[in-house]
């Protein structure tokens, strides 16, 4: 059965419509690329599935739990799939170990102790246990990702949502994120992630989608759609001929 | 004819001074409140709400001081209520301050980026603990020094109730001056203690302001 199902989503802003369509089903465990020219709607498909953006048609289900409006069914869906943005989007006013803490503590209602002892083992578990008490701004580009990412594990969620995670970094930056990333795929964490990694995607994802003009243009094992590229858009955003 | 020496003058005004002090407090921890609870009713979301507030705050914005104290003074009077002028004062005061610093907290809430909402929207957070802990506690202190450079223009505000007749520093000033016919010595008085009360407001605004960017050096 599969943990993550969208059906047929369509997305529009105002004329434009960016999601024409989309039919998905992710299985536990999967991590699924999803790459495409910037404006092909992957970036939205990813926020549609925990809600950040609302769909005017078709259905998502993340683990029996359905996308609705609501504040209680949002609430019910966002615990299941984290999300992590290529912006980290960490609370400046807090430190590293109070961001991960936070939702623990609000969301969850975990008692204060408890969550930190979490926030420490997710902030080892990113290799930043040693900057618990460190601002956002005392850290680098990849540090601040790797403690947004902790503050996402720290839900345990059952799935993950990477929205170009390493696309705000510089160049040598972008190593230690992925390695984390990599990580929780050997894991077995489902993870959903737009990326421009291409040799990454290659790597670890056991399945690509190549989203083109709001829709899902091919789909497949990366051997295929890296090595075999069937249609002639892939072909050209492959840069293959 | 009686003789008003320099600090004859000088303990008249600073006498009055006290209620120029008195009103401005009262103007400003007032018109917070107020102000906090129209922010609270404009991001609220509520429609109705939101427009209430928003003609609330262009109306107080768009029509000079001066003419809210006439109708806070002279308006009530004419449904037959008797308002004294220190009544009439606070309220139209509380009333204005309440309308800027909606508006200003407004914009100071709306500058905390996207980014924020969403990812704690991503974490399972609702609406208010949202608010609570990530905007608010962010947007806090972006507003600090616009709101304390703000109580500059409350303390200068209140010159005005000198008009519908409450005695604070400016009425005094006009009082003494009729008094000793010295218009040049009073109402230089009269300024240096309303820069007394004003200068030191406007410093820590600075001063806060280049505390609280030092923080954010790295963003």
């Amino acid at each position: 059965m599969p943990l993550i199902e969208i059906t047929d989503v369509r997305k529009r802003f105002g004329e434009n419509e960016v999601l024409k369509g989309i039919d998905l089903d992710v299985k536990p465990g999967e991590v699924i690329a999803i790459i495409g020219k910037s404006g092909s709607g992957k970036s939205t498909l990813l926020r549609c599935i925990n809600g950040l953006e609302t769909i005017d048609g078709g259905s998502i289900s993340v683990a029996g739990s359905q996308l609705l409006p609501d504040e209680v069914h949002l609430k019910a869906l966002r615990l299941k799939v984290g999300m992590i943005f290529q912006q980290f989007n960490l609370f400046p006013h807090l430190t590293a170990g109070g961001n991960v803490i936070l939702s623990q503590t609000v969301v969850k209602k975990t008692p204060k102790p408890e969550a930190a002892a979490m926030a420490r083992k997710m902030l080892e578990r990113v290799g930043l246990a040693e900057k618990f008490d460190a601002y956002p701004d005392e850290l680098s580009g990849g540090q601040q990702q790797r403690v947004a990412i902790a503050r996402a594990l720290a839900m345990q969620p059952i799935a993950l949502l990477c929205d170009e995670v390493t696309s705000a970094l510089d160049p040598e930056l972008v190593a230690e994120v992925l390695a984390v990333v990599r990580e929780l795929a050997a894991e077995g964490m489902t993870l959903l992630m737009v990326t421009h990694e291409m040799k990454f995607a290659r790597d670890v994802c056991s399945r690509v989608v190549f989203m083109h003009q709001g829709r899902v243009h091919e789909i497949g094992p990366p051997e295929d759609v890296f090595a075999k590229p069937k249609t002639p858009e892939l072909k050209q955003f492959l840069g293959v001929q | 004819m009686m003789e008003f020496s320099t600090w004859d003058i000088l303990r008249n005004l600073l006498l009055a001074a006290r209620w120029t002090v008195v009103l401005s407090l009262v103007s400003f921890l007032g018109g917070g409140i107020v102000g906090a609870l129209l922010l609270f009713l404009r991001i609220g979301g509520n429609r109705v709400l939101t427009a209430f507030t928003r003609y609330y705050v262009e109306l107080f914005q768009g029509t000079p001081l001066l003419m809210q104290l006439f109708l806070a003074f002279f308006g009530l009077g004419l449904f037959g209520i008797n308002v004294p002028a220190w009544l009439a004062a606070g309220i139209a005061l509380v009333l204005w301050t309440a309308a800027f610093l909606a508006e200003i907290w407004r914009g100071c809430v709306e500058a905390v980026a996207r980014g924020q909402w969403e990812a704690s929207a991503s974490l399972g957070m609702g609406y208010v603990q949202q608010m609570r802990y990530v905007i608010l506690p962010q947007a806090l202190k972006v507003a600090i020094p616009p709101t304390v450079g703000f109580s500059v223009q409350v303390v200068k505000g209140t010159a005005l109730t000198s008009i519908i007749g409450f005695v604070e520093l400016s009425k005094a000033g006009t009082v003494v001056t009729n008094a000793t016919f010295q218009p040049f010595t009073v109402y230089g008085l009269v300024a240096l203690i309303y820069f007394a009360l004003c200068w030191p407001l406007s410093k820590s605004s600075q001063a806060l302001e280049r505390k609280l960017n030092a923080a954010h050096r790295n963003h």
